[in-house]
């Protein structure tokens, strides 16, 4: 029988975690498809012919794109343990944080990941700005959704994985222990989770790609 | 009709996103105080402490709650005055307006914005760039009268406000977007004859001399 949801993704990306995660938090059952980005599918064009990214969601046969969409897509159709709150304001306030760190966090990360030098340094200390405000988001509580994970804690956990890998490989410091203990606190508790450490890939793995990774973007940059 | 409590929005005449949240307030029927914010001579203390995040309009209060950025305002504004809804009532179809909207609040005013602040061959770039953005929308929209489908909605409320830019636009890269955009052209006129839009919207030439002001102000134009 043709599963009725369909992912397609790729192993490494931060954006198909989110969406693995969504589905696991729900016990949806889903057919997954691996993407070769470098070669991407004639099927996976077709179904996101305006971004050509992965993730995709296929559900019934109707294709979905943009992770921050899906997932609302997801809380929408499938209501056990929902993700966004019910009142309008902490919605807003979720959707609000979520695409903080998307415009925000992520790239400042990412020009963490490439700089060299003194660049590096002003870029680290842009992202742990951006960081530290992403902190104030969690008003002190242990996770965005209080006592369970919500929207929020599913849109962001992934940057605890990337910029421990960020640090390690660049040599900087970007989630600091002493200047950020409500965040750093944060996202080792979220990824203790065990439905959360479930869909995590093995870390040397992520390691191993992302210096690769890094090693072709600093390549085309000269 | 208003659900009673105090609404407020701190505004700018000119700013797209302002006229966002002023469009979907009215669809909704909603009375509400707009305060224009002086931009160029000194941000407001409730600006500044309402957003710190970003320090820009709009911000939302609804009874002393600040709200920022504008998509998560005008879903806010949906889901807490619920009629007439501004999505449609099947998650695949909300999640499509999602969509759409999530690509023309990244890119569209971005590519606009590029095109009149800028001369030579950046104004080129820019105009190619917002030829193809357009590309896209022209066929996002296809044969549908909204993006929503057959009713205005969401995503139409993200997208209208920044066609009051493309007189600008045209006149600054020398390019008539109506006349290449067929379908976009049909869309804006089917936008206009609403009384929500058509209130909101300011006359394109406005625009245009508040451009030609900032460029002197920016040393792009002498």
């Amino acid at each position: 029988m043709a599963a009725s949801v369909s992912l397609f993704g790729y192993w490494a990306s931060p954006f198909t975690l989110r969406i693995k995660w969504a589905l696991k938090l729900k016990g949806i059952q889903y057919e997954y498809i691996e993407e070769d980005l470098p070669n991407k599918s004639p099927l996976l064009l077709q179904y996101n012919p305006v971004h050509k990214k992965i993730p995709v969601l296929v559900h019934e046969g109707k294709p979905l794109a943009e992770s921050l969409v899906i997932m609302e897509y997801i809380d929408e159709v499938w209501k056990e343990s929902p993700l966004l709150p019910q009142d309008p304001y902490g919605r807003a306030k979720a959707r609000f944080w979520s695409n903080f760190a998307d415009d925000k966090c992520v790239p400042s990360v990412m020009r963490t990941f490439v700089a060299e030098g003194e660049d590096k340094e002003k870029a680290a200390e842009e992202a742990r700005e951006h960081l530290k405000t992403l902190e104030s988001g969690l008003e002190g509580k242990q996770l965005f959704g209080g006592e369970k994970i919500n929207f929020v804690d599913v849109a962001v956990g992934w940057i605890g994985i990337w910029a421990r890998i960020v640090e390690k490989i660049a040599d900087v410091n970007l989630i600091d222990a002493k200047t950020m203990p409500l965040l750093d606190a944060w996202f080792a508790k979220f990824l203790e989770l065990p439905t959360i450490k479930e869909c995590v890939p093995p870390w040397d793995k992520l390691l191993e790609h992302n210096r690769g990774f890094r090693n072709i973007l600093t390549y085309a940059a000269t | 009709m208003s659900k009673g409590g105090d609404v407020v929005l701190l505004d700018f005449w000119a700013s797209p996103f302002c006229m966002r949240v002023q469009i979907a307030l009215s669809e909704k029927g909603v009375s509400y105080e707009a305060r224009q914010e002086d931009l160029f001579g000194g941000k407001s203390e409730l600006l500044l402490k309402s957003n710190p995040i970003y320090q820009k309009v709009p911000v939302f209060l609804h009874n002393g709650k600040p709200l920022c950025e504008s998509t998560v305002i005008v879903g806010y504004i949906d889901e807490t005055w619920t009629s007439p809804p501004l999505l449609p009532p099947c998650p695949y179809g909300r999640a499509q307006a999602r969509f759409w909207a999530d690509y023309i609040d990244k890119k569209l005013f971005d590519a606009v914005r590029d095109v009149v602040l800028s001369k030579g061959e950046a104004t080129e770039a820019a105009k190619k760039e917002l030829i193809e953005i357009l590309k896209v929308l022209e066929g996002g929209l296809g044969e549908r009268d909204f993006f929503g489908g057959k009713a205005f909605g969401f995503a139409d409320i993200i997208a209208i406000p920044s066609t009051c830019w493309f007189l600008a636009a045209g006149k600054l890269g020398n390019f008539q977007v109506e006349a290449e955009f067929p379908k976009i052209s049909g869309w804006i006129k089917r936008c206009m004859h609403k009384e929500s839009v058509a209130k909101i919207i300011p006359d394109p030439e406005k625009i245009y001399e508040f451009v030609l002001m900032m460029r002197k102000m920016q040393g792009i134009d002498q």
